[in-house]
């Protein structure tokens, strides 16, 4: 159960104009803008959900993810996963999720993909058995049994998103939060994580948390959406819900281009 | 503890990839030793008493320093550096483990690692040296035995100090400023670049009391017989004060950055 409460998170940017005058102004006086990345964002997830949670770029998605997952701290606001406070709780909250950031690398670099498998399993004390268990099924449905053993450096974006989907379910976690996993992907690859992460909320009842920019995504996989934009949450509801507003559209990019114009936050 | 010991094992198998640099680094090293001694040899034939130790000690000490140059010497691990300043913290964070005792292992790998490859070679190239240039053993079992203490203290010494950089990265973005000035400060003050007793009265006693001096100097000059009996105790109580004190420094910074921290690049 994820509940979230009035969370509101800013950040401070450093702006200036260009040039050099300007850069050596900024020496003795720095110019800061704050950015409200969320406000007052409120909403709960059951367990063994799906939600897609979209919105356009900067919109404060990733911001919402970071909190959920205990790294970032909001300014205000109450959270509570499973009883538990992410940023205050966080060694005993991070062991119950899991993690995957489309855009970075959670697998070391120049070592073979099941070295990181085993550093997870030591870092996460999973017991043994139940290691071995979920690594055979992780690498047969997501067919990593070719690649498990060549170093992460030389494999291709697909594989190596399906290697950073095992390993943040390697301690089978209870909710698996998933900012931008298909980015970059081809047809075949994104077709295989969809599947997969269907399958998952599906047999283990995994509490599913998707940010996605690619509406495909969100068909196939979340009931839900929840829309946020500016830092605000404009609609909680299902994909159906929001098709039925815009009757005319075709596709569903320009469905989700005309909501996004219509709350203007383009 | 089995997660940090993992993490060390991880590095550890990383490091020893890199064959080229070791051969590489080994080069240089014989280089600087011999030629270190030619110049002290130059100075200890012109007046053999105002040499501060003995001929003997000091090329013990320079080939030491040489051998054991990266468990010593001033370098920190980019990775590091730049997971706070690229936001691929992000995933650091998301961990049940603590951030200070998980960077502090893995920079003790990447050292030994490292170092593992490269001593024995210049240790045998220096063993085979004429007296009193070459490397000798320790002048007795106590100075064996204490050396080891000094040794290992000195070693966590510069990781403390270390820590204490990378957390400063968190307030600064570019930690480029701070990291030169950090290395010629340990440089100059914690005897790598000449050893302390060569410096001049009334500065080397400052120096000596300072967390600088902890680190190479303590082990080195205990080995060769310089420092010895009370005088080497109380050498090593005063590492082992440095390093409470510059871990208790890095792990009450560290929970004040984790809580202000901003992931860079979304």
């Amino acid at each position: 159960m994820i509940q979230v409460e009035h969370v509101s998170k800013s950040f401070r940017i450093a702006k200036r104009n260009p040039g050099m005058k300007e850069a050596v102004k900024s020496l003795w006086h720095r110019e800061y803008e704050v950015v409200e990345a969320l406000k007052d964002i409120s909403f709960s997830i059951k367990d063994g959900e799906m939600v897609g949670y979209i919105g356009p770029n900067g919109a404060g998605k990733s911001s919402s993810i970071k909190i959920l997952s205990g790294i970032l701290t909001p300014e205000s606001g109450t959270v509570s996963i499973n009883g538990r406070i992410p940023w205050k709780q966080r060694k005993e909250h991070v062991k119950e999720i899991g993690v995957v950031f489309g855009q970075r690398s959670q697998l070391w670099w120049d070592v073979p993909v099941m070295d990181s498998f085993y550093l997870l399993k030591d870092i996460y004390s999973v017991p043994k058995q139940q290691f071995q268990e979920s690594l055979t099924e992780l690498i047969e449905l997501l067919n990593l049994k070719e690649i498990a053993r060549t170093p992460a450096r030389q494999l291709s974006l697909g594989q190596r998103m399906r290697c950073e989907i095992a390993a943040s379910l390697l301690h089978s976690p209870k909710i698996l939060f998933l900012d931008e996993p298909t980015i970059g992907l081809d047809a075949v690859s994104k077709l295989a994580v969809r599947e997969f992460i269907l399958k998952l909320n599906q047999t283990k009842k995994t509490t599913v948390i998707l940010t996605t920019h690619d509406m495909q995504d969100i068909e196939a996989l979340a009931k839900r959406i929840i829309l946020i934009g500016k830092g605000k949450i404009l609609s909680d509801g299902t994909l159906l819900e929001l098709k039925q507003q815009f009757p005319n559209e075709e596709s569903l990019d320009e469905m989700i281009a005309s909501l996004y114009k219509s709350y203007q936050i383009s | 503890m089995k997660k940090y010991i993992s993490f060390f094992r991880m590095k550890l198998i990383a490091g020893l990839q890199y064959r080229v640099a070791a051969y590489a680094g080994m080069a240089t090293q014989f280089m600087w030793g011999g030629m270190e001694i030619l110049i002290y040899r130059c100075f200890y034939l012109e007046n053999q008493n105002s040499f501060p130790m003995q001929m003997q000690a000091l090329a013990s000490y320079i080939w030491l320093q040489q051998g054991l140059f990266l468990l010593f010497s001033w370098f920190l691990e980019t990775e590091i550096i730049n997971s706070i300043s690229d936001g691929n913290i992000a995933y650091e964070l998301c961990r049940p483990c603590d951030i200070y005792g998980m960077w502090f292992s893995r920079t003790m790998a990447v050292r030994v690692s490292r170092v593992l490859l490269r001593c024995i070679p210049v240790f045998v190239f220096a063993v085979c040296l004429p007296a009193p240039y070459g490397l000798r053993l320790p002048p007795s079992f106590t100075a064996a035995g204490l050396f080891v203490i000094s040794g290992i203290l000195g070693f966590l010494n510069v990781i403390a100090f270390g820590m204490i950089i990378y957390i400063s990265t968190f307030f600064t973005i570019s930690a480029q400023g701070i990291r030169i000035f950090a290395m010629s400060v340990v440089e100059l003050l914690g005897g790598s670049v000449i050893p302390i007793p060569f410096l001049p009265d009334g500065l080397r006693q400052v120096v000596e009391l300072l967390p600088f001096a902890s680190m190479q100097n303590a082990p080195f000059r205990i080995y060769g017989g310089d420092i010895a009996g009370i005088e080497a105790i109380q050498v090593i109580l005063l590492q082992l004060f440095w390093l409470v004190v510059m871990v208790l420094i890095g792990k009450a910074w560290i929970n004040k950055a984790l809580k202000r921290v901003v992931v860079q690049g979304g």
